[in-house]
């Protein structure tokens, strides 16, 4: 057991998965001799060689297709996209390619594929290094989104997404990088794809969230407890797509009241998913409104601080939202 | 038989093809021409509601599809590639299950449309509609190949069109980088669709941006299969013995339209057609074949008339085959419990 912040534990599950099996490499824009902008993949080269550690050329198309291809002729390739904000040219690959080969070749072919992209805000990224992507992606059957919270979720959720037999795009919140840090055991484990996992029990209400505002949430949850004596429970879902529906449910009949915190744009990102499936299947164990606290439409997230500030759900919005729903 | 012109100075025996091979080969041709025929035949009558021609591109696609070793290499044939796909070893009932879209349609169990290629025992990766995306998996694979220390070699085609995309470009680049065991073969039949070349490039031989990637680029005379059998071997040849990729042109012309919803007179004169199809592929191997004294025309005719009845007998047997049932429309999204 060793206490780790996100990305050094991104470092070591993948390290860990590169010396179990000679079949995973890594690749992508800088992770050779950089080790990744981020430093998820620091001294890989000198210890895999440049094989197993592909510089890339700067295309991200082909970072993802390239990756696909190795899928399909028995590799375990994890492809990194430096900037989450960067994937939309691969866009194609993922999409009509990497989702649809099992489907189109009715399951002769598959792509166990990774492909990890750092997201989100609140970092001064300006417009193009803070995007949400999940919801594009999150809308695509024969993908699997992935948006691991917790130092323990991601080492359990990159080693099962290395060893899921379909290809899964893996979500990690940029500013969580180096900002949470928690016990990781130090064996092996997994953590299943497409299960949502209650972080906190609470009676009064069910605040769903994941990412940055996971923590978030968490944060208001106890202020609220301290001070109110309100109860929060608060679901992580872990995984955007599948949505795992039954733990979110039961959170919500069980408290009666659900609100979603997300920091995508607020229209026809996850949060507004999430709020249909408790519309259609909790409608009558609810005692409050459905509540959604998101970024605002605009197109991205402005750089200055006070734009930035504008555009970011944080601990205050949050606490307002919280306390207004617990209160109705 | 007619009169033998000598084994020494005849083209197929320099390259080592014996008269079983070059038989073998023309009655590839011969079948795809046929399947082809069968297909738009059956487009007329309602049978088949969408098709995609190969006439035109049966010497370049068997003549480069030849030299691969199947059950080690690996195809990437585009939609336009039946002919390749019969070398790869597709049967004709095979490609007519596609047609119908049938639930034994081994590409894709009757979900994409016809000539949307693919079957993993084959060695075919199944391929989609958009154009080139393809490309990388195809530089992919032949990484792989190298990283695992395969003696294999891939195989991609595509069209002119393809050559303008950028995933094209990333994967010759990609291919160029590493020196990746793989044959790049552009189909070049002078139209994407409807545009013409000179719409599509600013230069006139597909080739010669090879060098721009570091490896030899080649343009041959697509309509003639033994040019196309001997610079994809010499190719695939160099690929296997870790000399890196090539870039084919093979310089040819599809007879009909795009597919069975184009009118290609709206871009393409009958004039123009019917000159191209005096270079047509198959009579012109045939003329070969008479001229080395391995058949007359009446061998000919016999030939046809077999693969004929074979061709005839694979629609049936894909017209009979069993519909896919509605409700498997759900299955294999992800991957399915053991």
């Amino acid at each position: 057991m060793a206490e780790k912040n996100i990305v050094q534990t991104i470092h070591d599950t993948l390290w860990e998965e590169m010396k179990e099996d000679d079949r995973v490499l890594v690749m992508g824009e800088d992770v050779g001799a950089r080790g990744g902008v981020f430093r998820a993949t620091a001294d890989f080269l000198d210890e895999f060689g440049e094989k197993r550690v592909i510089d890339t050329p700067l295309a991200e198309s082909s970072i993802v297709g390239l990756a696909i291809g190795m899928a399909l002729h028995g590799l375990r390739p994890v492809a990194e996209i430096q900037f989450a904000d960067f994937i939309h040219p691969a866009f194609d690959q993922l999409v009509s390619e990497a989702a649809r080969l099992r489907y189109r070749s009715n399951g002769d072919f598959e792509v166990p594929m990774v492909v990890r992209a750092p997201y989100g805000g609140g970092v001064h990224g300006a417009l193009y290094h803070s995007q949400s992507i999940e919801a594009f992606y999150g809308h695509v059957p024969g993908l699997k989104v992935v948006v691991p919270s917790t130092p323990y979720d991601v080492k359990g959720m990159l080693r099962a997404a290395i060893r899921d037999p379909d290809p899964v795009l893996f979500l990690e919140h940029k500013k969580t990088y180096r900002l949470i840090k928690a016990e990781v055991p130090d064996e092996p484990f997994e953590v299943p794809i497409g299960k949502a996992s209650v972080k906190r029990e609470g009676d009064d209400l069910t605040c769903v969230a994941y990412g940055l505002m996971l923590h978030h949430c968490l944060e208001v949850a106890g202020k609220l407890a301290d001070e109110e004596g309100v109860s929060v429970e608060v679901v992580d879902v872990r995984t955007i797509a599948p949505l795992d529906k039954e733990t979110i449910l039961e959170s919500v009949r069980k408290t009666g009241k659900a609100m979603v915190v997300y920091e995508d744009n607020r229209t026809y990102g996850a949060g507004a998913e999430i709020v249909a499936t408790i519309a259609e299947e909790a409608m009558f164990d609810l005692d409050g409104p459905l509540v959604r606290v998101a970024g605002p439409d605009i197109p991205a997230m402005p750089f200055s601080g006070p734009l930035e500030h504008f555009y970011m759900p944080d601990v205050e919005k949050i606490h307002a939202a919280m306390q207004e729903l617990a209160r109705f | 038989v007619a009169t033998r012109v000598k084994q020494s100075t005849d083209r197929h025996s320099r390259l080592g093809l014996t008269e079983d091979d070059l038989m073998a080969m023309y009655r590839t041709m011969v079948t795809a021409r046929l399947c082809d025929e069968a297909q738009f035949r059956l487009n007329r009558q309602g049978k088949a509601p969408f098709v995609v021609p190969v006439s035109g591109h049966e010497g370049c696609q068997v003549g480069t599809a030849w030299p691969l070793i199947k059950g080690k290499d690996i195809f990437l044939p585009y939609y336009r590639d039946l002919a390749v796909c019969l070398v790869a070893g597709m049967t004709p009932k095979d490609i007519f299950l596609g047609v119908f879209a049938k639930a034994e349609d081994p590409s894709s169990g009757g979900r994409q449309m016809p000539a949307h290629w693919g079957s993993r025992r084959l060695g075919i990766i199944s391929g989609s509609s958009p154009i080139a995306t393809q490309m990388p998996h195809a530089s992919g694979i032949a990484y792989a190949m190298k990283y695992l220390g395969q003696d294999a070699v891939v195989g991609s085609w595509f069209g002119d069109g393809a050559t303008s995309e950028g995933d094209w470009h990333e994967a010759l680049n990609f291919a160029g980088i590493h020196e990746l065991p793989i044959v790049f073969v552009c189909e070049n039949n002078l139209y994407a669709i409807s545009v013409p070349l000179s719409k599509q490039m600013g230069i006139k031989d597909v080739s010669i941006r090879g060098e721009a990637y570091g490896f030899p680029g080649v343009t041959i005379d697509g309509n003639d299969v033994l040019a196309c059998y001997e610079t994809m071997r010499e190719a695939v040849d160099r690929a296997r013995s870790g000399g890196g990729p090539t870039l084919i042109e093979c310089k040819t012309y599809r007879f009909f339209p795009h597919t069975s919803d184009d009118d290609d007179r709206t871009y393409r004169t009958r004039e123009e057609v019917e000159e191209a199809k005096k270079k047509d592929p198959i009579p012109t191997f045939g003329a070969y074949l008479k001229r080395v004294g391995i058949v007359d025309d009446d061998k000919l005719e016999t030939i046809r008339e077999e693969l004929k009845a074979e061709t005839d007998k694979g629609v049936d047997e894909a017209w009979n085959a069993s519909d896919p049932e509605p409700e498997s429309a759900l299955r294999h999204v992800f991957a399915e419990e053991a």
